[in-house]
């Protein structure tokens, strides 16, 4: 029944951070649907992941969210879509069909010998390429916050340059 | 774990890839497109553990869902710092008017 209830309010936050017309409220609903899944992350048992998309998903992301939209600003759009929204409603039941397809489709059966290998071992002995590629994210990150946080060129001292 | 659970936490997936992807469709705001990506990468996030804990390896399905969660949080630093330097830039988050390419 829980289950249901995080599903549910997961989904309901999703569409609302989409239908939301102020980008600030779409920041908030998408917080509420990253502490949902974090709670069913929990639920599922995978709680160091539940602890990291909690902390990040729903704390980092959601101020990056604040403070780009704050310097942007709010926009909202007039006219037709580039795709109209049946051919939208197309492309996704498409998609979701094929993808149900494979899900729904013969499930794998576990097959476990021994004991299972704890989440440090398996991500430290296991997966180090996967670490090595999150450290060169992270340092791509870097560079993108400091895109976040450059000052705007200045259009006197650019012409000057000029001369 | 149960079948119904199972089920349940298939249909959450499949929802939160199709409202991702619907809404990176019709989106025309820059910073709604990067909403988006974070519903879809959530969607496949749920997946992966969900996939872990029905094989019997979550521990396995954890480390992905880790690398998962850092190039989400990229994904929005860079597609954020992406969109305030074109509304910098061009004056707009548009993507309609950004076509062009040109000032």
């Amino acid at each position: 029944m829980e289950y249901v209830l995080v599903v549910i309010g997961c989904l309901i936050c999703s569409v609302f951070a989409i239908r939301a017309r102020r980008l600030l409220i779409s920041a908030l609903w998408l917080a509420g649907a990253s502490a949902l899944v974090a709670l069913l992350l929990y639920m599922l048992g995978a709680p160091e992941i539940a602890v990291i998309e909690l902390s990040v998903g729903a704390g980092l992301v959601t101020v990056l969210f604040v403070f780009a939209i704050n310097i942007a600003g709010e926009e909202t759009f007039t006219g037709p879509n580039p795709i109209s929204k049946p051919l939208a409603w197309i492309l996704v039941g498409i998609a979701i069909v094929l993808l149900g397809v494979l899900v729904l489709g013969p499930q794998v059966s576990a097959s476990l010998s021994g004991p299972l290998p704890g989440f440090a071992e398996v991500i430290w002995k296991d997966r180090v390429l996967d670490v090595f590629l999150q450290v060169v994210l992270i340092f791509a990150g870097v560079l993108g916050v400091l895109g976040l946080l450059s000052e705007a060129k200045n259009p006197s001292k650019e012409g000057r340059d000029e001369h | 774990m149960s079948i119904n659970i199972v089920t349940c936490v298939i249909i959450l997936v499949l929802g939160l890839l199709a409202i991702g992807f619907y809404a990176l469709l019709i989106s025309r705001n820059l910073i709604k497109v990067v909403v988006a990506l974070q519903i879809l990468i959530k969607g496949a996030m749920v997946a992966l553990v969900l996939a872990g804990n029905i094989s019997g390896k979550v521990n396995e399905g954890q480390s992905l869902a880790l690398t998962v969660i850092v190039a989400d949080t990229i994904v929005a630093v860079i597609g954020l710092s992406l969109a305030v330097q074109v509304r910098r830039n061009f004056g707009t988050l548009d993507l309609k008017a950004l076509t062009t390419l040109r000032r």
